[in-house]
């Protein structure tokens, strides 16, 4: 690189020589932009810093005038309440750091859960609205129209109070396959793992890697090729076969904890509290509604050339919709998702309402009450729901990166 | 919980602010006490048909009108639940809170608040089906309990149990009102909360004659009107207004006749309770004649007990230990000189 070139500010500066300019011309310091800039950032950054110190710093000094205990020692004391469903081991002595693991499980259970179920419905009812069949594709625009339109809490109340407590009582319990259904909730045999169940995880785990390393051989082999393996089957069979295979060879390591009518209640078996299923139901219908319009409206911007296309080169309707439609609307349709999928985390919040100790009910809630530290638990709380937001976003964004198209 | 919300970013805000002007000011220039209430319990605090504010910590709220401003209207009544109210006095979204609230340890020194007597004495209970058949709480084992969230009668409920060792399974509720639908509906085999409040959530129930009490009262609930700490005045104020109206139930006085008294009275009690004498309102920044307002406009603590919760009362609660201390009971203030 030739260094008699003059300043043209584009160069890079690895050994170049600048002309100097003499001290004379230099401007004074207020007339150079880049110190200017300078100045004023640093003054803005320190009065931020004064502002935020003198706020935490009154109120500290408030608090103690006021005589409200401040900090986090709280979390180490004893919580002293029951939870009705706890997803870790729980009783009254537990802290209330624990009532906060409690309630922050139980609200990415149902987020996690309600996440997946709406997922799924909002696909098939997004898909259906867009079917040729007259019938199907009304009945989708009707649910659409009607969950979408409703307020969430109302629905949330109607599979709670409306269906769930109607429900027969433990004694006339509807009973199907071993479980019982009743307004106490739906319980379950539950699957109890002994000795060598390890086996069992371990088999699930080389039949995942097997059919990982199957998928990309396949793809290999059809690129070189031309030949199609049927991957999704041989994936199926080797994830359900491997365990199932591993699990008879074992000596079927598992027993089973039937539930039975003992007094009140259940005893033994698996509940799930009716608090959860309407909350589920509420959470996953609702959202599922609005899924579906992103869904409709991204296979709609896949232009109708690429199905004409299709066709002419005789892809089933299934295949064009699988390989040609769903990948190039998955681009229109994941960042529209990613907010649902928020929403629908940051809704589960109207658990309170119903009873479901999510965090917001058990911590914001009863916690909150019990130490009157209502700045800190509230900051606890709006930390972890920023956090899960930020996670699930991180989550899609790299996935929305990986559906882009790769332009060849 | 959006009130929590919104309670917990506004005290956050008042706290980060200087200190706040005195309640009373406040209250004088605004006009009007703003007074927390639950959202409703009927006896304590229960919006009638007609949408006024009826109950006997509403007649404490409008005692305090009336010795503050001279007119027992002027409250204004903010419902909140169990979870919420601490937040909410503490931020200054309430002046004062009366709400079956239990005066403990915890609340009274931790949390920047000061209870300022007692209105009602009152013990947790357990309600059940009759069908049931139950005669004592000891049987409760493996029972399902519906319970309001952010109350003692939740950490009693606990305690209890486990030093029994019974086991149970707690559904918790916002407000008393779904606890107890929730109980009627059949989701819990029994609910849980303070005596007096069962009394009256019970006449709500589809048949209110199936549902009993168990005999056991598991706690001691004192229930008082609460106030922030660190405004003595306003303190002296709220424990005064409640003061005054046991005293002038111990005198006879009653908002029928205080007229005729403050005219004729010799009884030197009589004439400084109402102001005629003694020390007057000037220790508590109000008018000489506070208490007489009072009175006048509210009436005495058993008129404001029988007509609310007492034998007046669809609750038809019996005196008990909130009878005055002079027949048999505990409510006793100390004597205005």
């Amino acid at each position: 690189m030739s260094s008699d070139i003059p300043n043209s500010g584009h160069k890079p500066d690895g050994g170049s020589k600048q002309p100097k300019a003499s001290p004379a011309s230099r401007p004074k310091f207020w007339n150079d932009p880049q110190k200017r800039s300078l100045l004023f950032q640093t003054l803005l950054i320190a009065s931020l810093g004064f502002f935020f110190y003198s706020v935490i710093d009154n109120t500290l000094t408030n608090l103690e005038q006021r005589g409200i205990t401040t900090g986090f020692d709280f979390l180490t004391q004893e919580a002293g309440f029951g939870i009705s469903m706890t997803l870790i081991d729980y009783t009254e002595a537990s802290s209330y750091g624990a009532t906060f693991v409690v309630g922050l499980l139980n609200t990415v259970l149902v987020a996690v859960l309600g996440i997946i179920a709406a997922t799924i419905l909002g696909f098939i009812i997004g898909v259906a609205r867009l079917s040729d069949n007259w019938l199907i594709s009304k009945i989708a625009a009707a649910y659409i129209e009607t969950f979408r339109n409703l307020p969430l809490l109302l629905q949330i109340f109607f599979w709670y109070f409306a269906v769930l407590q109607t429900l027969p009582h433990p004694r006339q319990s509807l009973e199907f396959l071993g479980s019982f259904f009743n307004n106490r909730g739906l319980i379950t045999p539950a699957p109890v793992p002994e000795d060598g169940f390890g086996l069992v995880w371990g088999a699930l785990v080389v039949a995942c890697v097997a059919s990982w390393l199957m998928s990309r051989w396949a793809h290999k082999r059809q690129d070189l090729t031309g030949q199609q393996f049927p991957i999704f089957w041989a994936s199926v069979g080797l994830i359900i076969g491997l365990p199932l295979l591993m699990f008879l060879l074992a000596g079927a390591p598992m027993s089973i904890d039937h539930p039975e009518l003992k007094g009140f209640n259940f005893r033994g078996g698996l509940t799930i509290i009716p608090e959860l299923i309407a909350l589920w139901l509420a959470l996953s219908i609702y959202t599922a509604a609005f899924i579906a319009e992103t869904v409709r409206a991204g296979i709609l911007a896949v232009s109708h050339g690429q199905t004409e296309a299709a066709s002419a080169l005789g892809l089933s309707k299934g295949k064009t919709l699988r390989f040609i439609v769903i990948p190039q609307a998955m681009r229109v349709i994941i960042p529209p998702l990613t907010s649902q999928y928020l929403n629908l985390t940051k809704n589960s919040s109207l658990a309170t309402a119903v009873g479901y100790p999510d965090l917001v009910s058990v911590f914001a809630g009863t916690t909150l009450n019990q130490t009157g530290q209502a700045i800190e638990v509230i900051a606890m709380t709006m930390t972890v729901y920023l956090t899960l937001s930020l996670l699930t976003s991180l989550f899609m964004n790299w996935y929305n990166a990986r559906m882009q198209l790769t332009e060849r | 919980m959006k009130k929590t919300l919104i309670s917990a970013t506004a005290l956050m805000v008042a706290m980060s602010g200087t200190a706040m002007a005195g309640t009373l000011e406040t209250v004088q220039e605004r006009g009007a006490v703003q007074c927390g209430v639950t959202s409703g319990v009927p006896g304590f605090s229960v919006p009638d048909d007609k949408g006024n504010w009826k109950g006997l910590d509403v007649d404490l709220c409008r005692a305090v009108a009336a010795a503050v401003l001279g007119d027992d209207s002027k409250v204004k009544y903010v419902p909140l639940t169990a979870k919420e109210r601490f937040t909410a006095l503490a931020s200054g979204e309430i002046d004062m809170l009366s709400r079956v609230t239990t005066w403990t340890q915890t609340r009274d020194t931790q949390l920047g608040l000061n209870f300022a007597g007692v209105n009602y004495y009152d013990g947790q209970g357990f309600l059940v089906k009759k069908e049931l058949g139950l005669k004592s709480v000891k049987e409760l084992d493996g029972a399902t309990v519906c319970v309001q969230s952010g109350t003692t009668t939740e950490l009693n409920m606990a305690d209890y149990f486990r030093t029994h060792g019974i086991s149970y399974t707690p559904v918790v509720f916002d407000t008393n009102d779904q606890a107890a639908q929730a109980f009627d509906s059949g989701r819990c085999d029994s609910f849980t909360t303070d005596l007096s409040q069962a009394a009256g959530l019970r006449t709500r129930m589809q048949d209110p004659s199936s549902v009993g009490a168990l005999p056991e009262v598991i706690s001691k609930e004192p229930l008082g009107p609460v106030v922030r700490q660190g405004d003595d005045q306003w303190f002296n104020i709220v424990k005064w207004t409640h003061n005054a109206m046991l005293n002038a139930e111990e005198l006879g006085l009653t908002s029928a006749n205080v007229d005729d008294k403050k005219a004729n009275s010799t009884d030197p009690n009589v004439k400084r309770l109402l102001g005629l004498d003694g020390p007057k309102g000037k220790g508590l920044g109000l008018n000489d004649d506070w208490a007489y307002q009072i009175v006048k406009q509210v009436g005495n603590y058993g008129e404001a007990y029988e007509r609310n919760v007492g034998k007046d009362s669809p609750l038809g609660l019996d005196r008990g230990i909130n009878a005055l201390w002079n027949q048999g009971g505990l409510q006793y203030a100390p004597p205005m000189r």
